[in-house]
């Protein structure tokens, strides 16, 4: 080889490896934790950013949607960078469990602060805040007292007066497989024909967007996640919007997880556990929560005042992992009842 | 005569198997495209047939049929506008025309998922449109979304393609050949249709092509109208059903698609070679009186619903949230935006040279060019998808794992940006090497120029416009992805497009604006530059 080829490609090999470990100097026991999270930025970075001033140690993220940041997992392997896979629905993480890509932690701090029904059987994965699933309806237009469960949705009463958000959104996926869970395929999917029967416009593409068809009047009653009830009232608060808990007298509002797991081939799992332990504690809580108007997962955190006002409500205790198990056959019947 | 043949035929006799070496370039950029889709068509060896009768059953129909019309709708309308608004622009002298016909190609910065939500921003029930309407004339407030509409917002972000690529064809035809049809007894309309438009066709057809791709491999904006496409048929199958060899294996029919496509534009651009008229100071039409309004009237109707409408309202949305920005790295972002499109550029477009002028050389080959653009249809996050679990594997290979050479680093994106965008690189080269003289190279190879001798003082400068294009193109295109970026990029290496994931990902529409006007901002001045340099070729 000639002597240029030599000096060429050393230099490329330097060159790659000094752009490969930027400034790799800390020492090995505040070594960073890496996160990968579909939970919006401006909803984590506060809170990491309080956890690195209170322990040293920094953390680095990336953020993506759910199913790209499961398959980067599963390329990188046994060399993946990433501690911690942070998601907004039980589904994904049920789902990188089943492929292998999280590993059970053994915490009393997060066996404590984190009920039973939201984190997987194998502790492989924890709920951090709680997202609620409710009907909201224009008080203006609409006599409450005709609500009862989700399925009352499929009533005549409602034909043309209700508003939904695309089957392709996970929440919606969640909730028709909590329902497939408790009352069964069949039942579910005339209850889903029933809601696409009684659809006023096409599904929107986001529960804001159905909320502001129910404000506008386009449509009377919806489904969608509390927090952006509470987004949405923080901003207008004069919006003729209400809730009402359904399922009460039978299994309760349909709840979703955003939560955290430990990634098996984690390289800093100490530090990694230390950070999902922090996050479920109540200081951590009452913001993981509270950003964005959710629920803490924690019941000993104070609720925002403005969700309290909404009242106490009865929840779903079906453990969350089912909403993964259920997801793709919810999908399905979802397609054959022409949601869209 | 005699002397001047014999080298030519011992260029073309002799020296067969040396022309194969150009054509490395082009087999490699190959080789780099068909990795990622090597992994979609890999796919089918696991066939999960009970999601395929699901999909079959139930959403198959609607979904071709969807896909078909929309690529109609926005077939007809990129060709529409883009074809007569460089018609006016490059043969008519009209009020408006010096500013109109660099500010016609401005939309081409917007991302079509930007303008998706802007347009239903001002058009949909809560939007002012909508609200005036209510106020003053009782009308009822409705749901605005419409196949017609997304066909236009397509349409509107994605005729500067056309408009670009005919125009440069029209400008460097030159009015001589309109007049000489027209000193025969054409009618100037006859002589447009029977000689301007077959002079322009591989410029229109080429941009036709890119705005076809880029409608198939679309996901933001038929989302935000909720309108089913093929594309979404391949995240549902993915995001909803887990099933990942599915998804792969839609999109790899999605390359049959792009087949398609590439078919049409290979079988028009058959037929004569034209070739590049000297660029002469042409006079142009002087539109007077109703006909000089007309032409104004409809290049700033476009210009103002495509550009400044959506600018507008995304201003509107800045002030209304002047309270929550919460921008302190703002500067950073652009910066990272910049440096990743001018670098990816850089790569692409010498990528796309080598490729082009080594199959020239070769005088054959041209498949691979073609083979090389697929990477622009795929759906970018698939392609992603595909990329990084290659990339890992070259990361494994190559002991580098876990250090993010390639998965995580730079080196990775790039070439993820390359794989995607080489076609628009391409697009612009390519059609500046078709127009070129053939006399020219044999001229240089009489005189016995070499091949790199050739490339340098002779195509170089007369692709200079060309590659300038494709640069600008490229690097407008990058800043604007946002899938690939998402999935690849190093830590640290925000751009202003995945800063309006993050907050799209909530559906603050809203908040979005001011990173997405800062995009558009940033991405306007390679699209000005583009333009004027071709203004002035």
């Amino acid at each position: 080889m000639k002597p240029i080829w030599i000096f060429a490609l050393t230099f490329f090999l330097v060159a790659c490896d000094e752009a490969a470990v930027p400034s790799s100097t800390a020492p090995a026991a505040s070594q960073p934790i890496t996160l990968y999270s579909a939970r919006a930025e401006h909803l984590i970075e506060p809170l990491l950013s309080r956890f690195t001033a209170e322990t040293g140690i920094e953390v680095r993220f990336i953020t993506d949607t759910e199913a790209a940041l499961v398959a980067r997992l599963q390329a990188e392997g046994a060399n993946s960078p990433a501690d911690i896979l942070l998601t907004v629905d039980a589904g994904n993480l049920w789902h990188a469990d089943h492929l292998g890509l999280l590993q059970p932690i053994e915490s009393e701090v997060l066996s404590r602060n984190v009920p039973a029904r939201y984190r997987s059987p194998q502790n492989t994965w924890f709920g951090l805040s709680l997202r609620a699933r409710t009907i909201v309806y224009n008080p203006e237009r609409v006599d409450a007292t005709l609500f009862s469960d989700y399925a009352s949705l499929a009533d005549p009463e409602w034909k043309g007066r209700l508003c939904l958000r695309t089957s392709q959104k996970v929440y919606n996926q969640s909730l028709v497989a909590s329902l497939i869970a408790h009352q069964g395929e069949e039942a579910t999917e005339t209850m889903v024909q029933g809601w696409v029967d009684n659809l006023a416009m096409d599904p929107v593409s986001g529960d804001t967007r159905a909320l502001e068809a129910v404000a506008a009047g386009l449509c009377d009653v919806t489904l969608v996640n509390t927090y952006y009830l509470g987004r949405m009232l923080h901003d207008t608060p004069t919006a003729p919007l209400a809730v009402f808990w359904p399922n009460q007298e039978s299994t309760g509002v349909h709840i979703n997880v955003s939560g955290a797991g430990l990634v098996t081939h984690s390289p800093n799992p100490a530090a990694a556990i230390q950070l999902i332990e922090w996050l479920s504690s109540d200081a951590a809580q009452e913001d993981f929560a509270g950003l964005n108007f959710e629920y803490p997962v924690s019941e000993a955190v104070a609720l925002n005042p403005g969700i309290a006002a909404w009242g106490a409500f009865r929840a779903d205790d079906l453990n969350v992992q089912a909403l993964g198990e259920l997801q793709a056959q919810a999908v399905r019947l979802m397609d054959r009842a022409g949601y869209k | 005569m005699i002397l001047a043949e014999r080298p030519q035929g011992r260029l073309q006799h002799g020296k067969r198997s040396a022309d194969t070496i150009w054509l490395v370039p082009a087999l490699f950029m190959c080789l780099l495209v068909l990795a990622p889709v090597g992994y979609l068509v890999l796919a089918w060896t696991q066939i999960d047939g009970d999601i395929w009768r699901h999909l079959i059953d139930t959403q198959f129909t609607h979904l071709v049929g969807n896909t078909l019309v929309l690529m109609a709708g926005v077939g007809i309308g990129v060709t529409l506008v883009g074809v007569s608004l460089a018609w006016l622009t490059a043969l008519c002298e009209f009020p408006g025309r010096r500013w109109l016909d660099w500010a016609l190609m401005l939309p081409l910065a917007i991302p079509a998922y930007v303008y998706a939500f802007v347009v239903l921003g001002v058009l949909d029930f809560d939007g002012p449109v909508q609200s005036w309407l209510h106020r003053y004339l009782g009308r009822t407030p409705g749901d605005a979304r419409s196949p017609l509409l997304l066909a236009w917002v397509m349409t509107a972000v994605l005729y500067p393609y056309v408009y670009l690529l005919a125009r440069n064809s029209l400008i460097s035809q030159g009015r001589k050949a309109l007049d000489t049809a027209r000193s025969l007894g054409a009618s100037p309309l006859m002589a447009l249709w029977r000689v301007g438009l077959p002079m322009a066709r591989p410029g229109i057809v080429a941009g036709l092509s890119l705005a076809l791709m880029e409608t198939l491999a679309d996901f933001g904006a038929v989302s935000v109208f909720n309108f089913d496409t093929f594309t979404r048929a391949i995240y549902k199958s993915w995001i909803g059903l887990f099933s990942i060899t599915t998804a792969a294996q839609l999109a790899s029919l999605l390359l049959l698609f792009v087949f398609a496509v590439i078919l049409l534009e290979r079988s028009t651009r058959g037929g004569g070679r034209i070739e590049q008229q000297p660029a002469s100071n042409q006079l142009r039409y002087q539109l007077k009186g109703p006909l000089a309004a007309l032409a104004t009237g409809w290049c700033l109707l476009v210009f103002a619903v495509a550009f400044v409408v959506p600018i507008a309202q995304m201003l509107a949305w800045v002030v209304n949230r002047a309270g929550d920005w919460m921008q302190p790295q703002l500067w950073r972002l652009i910066a990272n935006t910049f440096t990743l499109g001018f670098a990816a550029a850089v790569v692409i477009v010498g990528a796309a040279l080598a490729v082009n002028l080594g199959i020239r050389f070769a005088a054959r080959g041209r498949i691979l060019s073609e083979i090389a653009s697929l990477g622009y249809a795929i759906p970018g996050s698939v392609l992603a998808v595909g990329l990084i679990t290659v990339a890992a594997h070259f990361d494994q290979f190559a002991g580098t794992t876990g250090q993010g050479v390639l998965v995580g680093g730079l080196v990775g994106l790039v070439l993820a940006y390359l794989v995607r965008f080489y076609r628009p690189a391409s697009a612009p080269i390519e059609s500046s090497l078709y127009r070129l003289r053939p006399h020219l190279i044999e001229s240089a190879q009489l005189l016995g120029a070499g091949r790199v001798r050739i490339a340098l003082m002779v195509l170089l400068p007369i692709l200079t416009p060309g590659i300038f294009s494709a640069m600008l193109l490229a690097m407008v295109d990058v800043m604007k992805e946002m899938p690939a970026t998402l999935l690849l990029r190093p830590f640290g290496w925000d751009t202003l497009a995945t800063n309006i994931f993050n907050l799209t990902s909530e559906a603050q529409w809203e908040r979005a604006a001011l990173p997405a006007l800062i995009l558009v901002v940033v991405s306007s001045f390679p699209v000005a530059l583009l333009i004027r340099q071709s203004r002035t070729s």
